[in-house]
């Protein structure tokens, strides 16, 4: 049988963190963002997973449990604003909504 | 009877807090009681310790109580103590009896003002303060008071804050005083470095004991304190503020600027004279001072068209009669001419008050005009004040105290003729201005009806006046006549008796001149403004009167020579190297301003790489520690 090594196992879960990562920022579709985010929340729980097999202790999966539980309540969240935001704004680009952004710098007028 | 004494002050100040504190809460009708009402009760407080101290005076001449220590550092001790002597007496039943009578006119004057409470409550401060500065024992309590009244002055004249010229004659008032109070502030360290006190009786002591008369300290000492009189009296040079403080209300200019406030610079000088007789010098430049005043002022009051503005000039050029009177060193003469004015010129601006109320806020004398068949009870009081400020002969007040003022300019001690050609050419213009303000105002034809007619709250005060203003001055007739000197002989255990050292020509003389100079004033102002004689002026009339009109120029003339100088000092100040630097600072914060606010692009993707590279950022210091 192939024994994985741990670095192995951590480089694996670092790179589902990176392609969530980048997939994060480089997609404008809000709803590939959130998925991205969902990859990113298991790469965590995966780091998890590879921490109780190592050391044999049940406490690694018992939290990525939790970590699993807490992304389905995240994701019908996270769901519910973008029908939301689908709503209201008619897009899912999430560059379109950029109405928090300082349109007048007024400190200029100073001096 | 010394703690009735203490209550003559407090109570307008209990007045006060009542009306600040809980004022808003009570009805209009209570706010007025307890406005007047305090009032009221000082008054009559006043007239009871009056009467026993006049009929059985006590062996010290005073009543004196002292209420609590105020303050205590090392040598400087400073008392609240109060001290009555005949002196206070006439300008407390001043300050509570006529300040009484204006209350009563402005429960109906205010009625419908929306300020009515911080009315009353401000003219309630400034009786409370007007009286502890005439009570006061030492010069640190009169201090006080003196700044107290200075303090209303401006709350009452800038009162109707919503107009900015209001703030602004406010804002004069304020710091053109201020520069003469410096100055007496200035004389009140110089006095205790000098004796080590400034309780008013043992400086006074002191003072005739070490220093003798003409020396150098008591003449800087008596300067100083001349010039805290001549800012709070609006004398020259410091007069620009009192025709600009009209834009107060009508019983404000009563109370404050004609009958109590503006005479605090006399009371001062009479309360020191010892130290003005140590200083011929000074007491002689009272006396220039005051006749100069009297002349710039009453010259200024002939071309004037507001009614207001008229009084205010006339109430410059009397208090210049009293400084004459002070400056000659016929004292009591100077009280006295005070109390008479006090009625009449409070009488003047609460009538006048009543004529702006009834013509909707018109001020210009020459759109008034027939009031007397419309106004026929404003129109008699107003008659009987315009008489005895120009001080018809016999039959009013102002007679026999202006009159004495002018004997005394020529024979007391310190008289001179050239003292008495202002003071009799002064009379002429008074008698001239007074008239055409009388023939204009209620005489020819009716140019704007009435739309209000005052009631009986505005009318009874008016009406006491008058019969003050005609009857006051037979309780002190001329020496010459009767000796009926009630007056002198109730304050001269205050003040110096008058030396009169010419007798060259009888005191008939004199009062035969002043009373045809008057006459012939009334007669020219009859001509010019009742029958409208048309005279031919010759033609740098104009000029002269528009100079007149601008009040002698001094407002262009100070703001020449003081205003402008300072706004182009700061205007250079404003770019000096201190400012550099701050100004250096501040850019310096607007550029990481701009620089963070260009981070804040609304890019959600943009604040998500920042946060993950902040994150690693974090990681990568927290693993290499």
């Amino acid at each position: 049988m192939i024994t994985v090594t741990i670095e192995t196992q951590i480089f694996f879960a670092a790179a589902l963190f990176v392609i969530g990562l980048i997939g994060l920022l480089i997609r404008r579709n809000i709803v590939f963002m959130l998925m991205s985010v969902e990859v990113m929340l298991n790469s965590a729980g995966m780091v998890f997973i590879i921490a109780g097999s190592h050391w044999a202790q049940p406490d690694g999966q018992v939290m990525f449990i939790f970590v699993l539980a807490i992304a389905a309540a995240e994701v019908s969240v996270g769901l519910a604003l973008i029908l939301q935001m689908y709503h209201h704004f008619k897009t899912l680009d999430a560059d379109a909504l950029n109405k928090l952004k300082d349109t007048e710098n007024e400190s200029k007028n100073l001096n | 009877m010394e703690i009735y004494l203490a209550l003559v002050p407090a109570l307008p100040l209990i007045g006060f807090l009542i009306l600040s504190l809980t004022g808003f809460r009570l009805q209009r009708t209570l706010n007025a009681v307890v406005g007047a009402g305090s009032v009221g009760i000082s008054a009559l407080i006043v007239l009871i310790l009056g009467i026993q101290f006049l009929s059985s005076p006590p062996g010290s001449g005073m009543l004196s109580v002292r209420l609590w220590s105020w303050i205590s550092a090392g040598e400087f001790a400073a008392d609240v103590s109060l001290k009555l002597d005949s002196l206070s007496l006439v300008f407390i039943f001043v300050i509570t009896f006529v300040g009484f009578l204006i209350h009563l006119y402005s429960i109906e004057f205010m009625k419908n003002d929306e300020g009515f409470v911080r009315f009353f409550a401000y003219m309630n401060l400034f009786v409370s303060s007007m009286l502890i500065l005439v009570l006061a024992d030492n010069l640190v309590l009169m201090y006080l008071g003196w700044e107290g009244v200075g303090l209303c002055s401006y709350l009452l004249i800038g009162f109707w804050y919503k107009e900015p010229a209001n703030g602004d004659a406010a804002r004069k008032a304020f710091i053109i005083t201020r520069i003469g109070d410096t100055a007496m502030l200035l004389g009140l360290f110089l006095l205790f470095v000098s004796f080590g006190t400034l309780n008013m009786d043992a400086l006074m002591n002191l003072a005739s004991l070490n220093w003798e008369t003409g020396s150098v300290m008591p003449v800087l000492a008596s300067a100083l304190l001349l010039g805290g009189a001549l800012g709070k009296s609006a004398q020259l040079p410091l007069q620009t503020w009192l025709p600009d403080a009209m834009a107060g209300p009508s019983p404000v200019s009563a109370l404050i600027h004609a009958a109590t406030m503006v005479t605090a610079g006399v009371y001062l000088i009479a309360r020191t004279n010892v130290l003005f007789a140590l200083a011929p010098v000074v007491q002689t430049a009272v006396a220039v001072i005051g006749a100069l005043t009297l002349l710039v002022a009453g010259f200024s009051a002939l071309t004037q068209h507001d009614l207001k503005r008229i009084l205010a000039y006339s109430t410059i050029s009397q208090i210049g009669y009293m400084f004459l009177a002070l400056g000659v060193g016929a004292w009591s003469a100077g009280i006295f001419h005070f109390m008479i004015h006090a009625f009449f010129k409070a009488l003047l601006f609460l009538a006048a008050g009543a004529v702006i109320v009834a013509l909707h806020e018109e001020h210009d004398i020459f759109r008034m005009g027939g009031l007397k068949n419309t106004l026929p009870k404003i129109y008699l009081t107003f008659l009987a004040g315009s008489a005895s400020l120009s001080a018809l002969p016999l039959i009013t007040a102002g007679f026999y105290s202006k009159d004495q003022i002018l004997w005394f300019s020529w024979s007391a001690h310190n008289g001179s003729l050239w003292l008495w050609i202002a003071g009799i050419v002064g009379a002429f213009i008074t008698a001239l201005y007074t008239f055409r303000m009388v023939f204009i105002t209620f005489f020819g034809n009716t140019v704007t009806e009435p739309s209000y007619h005052p009631g009986k709250l505005m009318v009874l005060p008016l009406t006491i006046l008058a019969v003050l203003s005609l009857a006051g001055g037979f309780i002190e007739l001329p020496e010459s006549w009767a000796h009926l000197q009630l007056f002198t002989h109730s304050v001269q255990n205050v003040l110096p008796e008058t030396l009169v050292v010419r007798h060259e020509i009888s005191e008939i003389v004199f009062q035969v001149i002043s009373a045809f100079v008057v006459i012939s004033g009334i007669w020219l102002a009859y001509i010019l403004y009742y029958k409208k004689k048309k005279v031919a002026f010759p033609a740098f009339f104009d000029k002269l009167g528009e100079f007149f009109y601008k009040g002698w120029q001094f407002d262009n003339l100070y703001n020449a020579v003081f205003v402008k100088p300072v706004v182009w000092i700061s205007e250079i100040d404003r770019k000096d190297f201190i400012d550099y630097f701050f100004r250096g600072l501040a850019s310096i914060s607007v550029i990481f301003n701009i620089a963070l606010t260009r981070l804040q692009n609304g890019k959600l993707r943009w604040y998500l790489a920042a946060i993950a590279v902040g994150i690693a950022f974090i990681l990568t210091i927290a693993i290499n520690l």
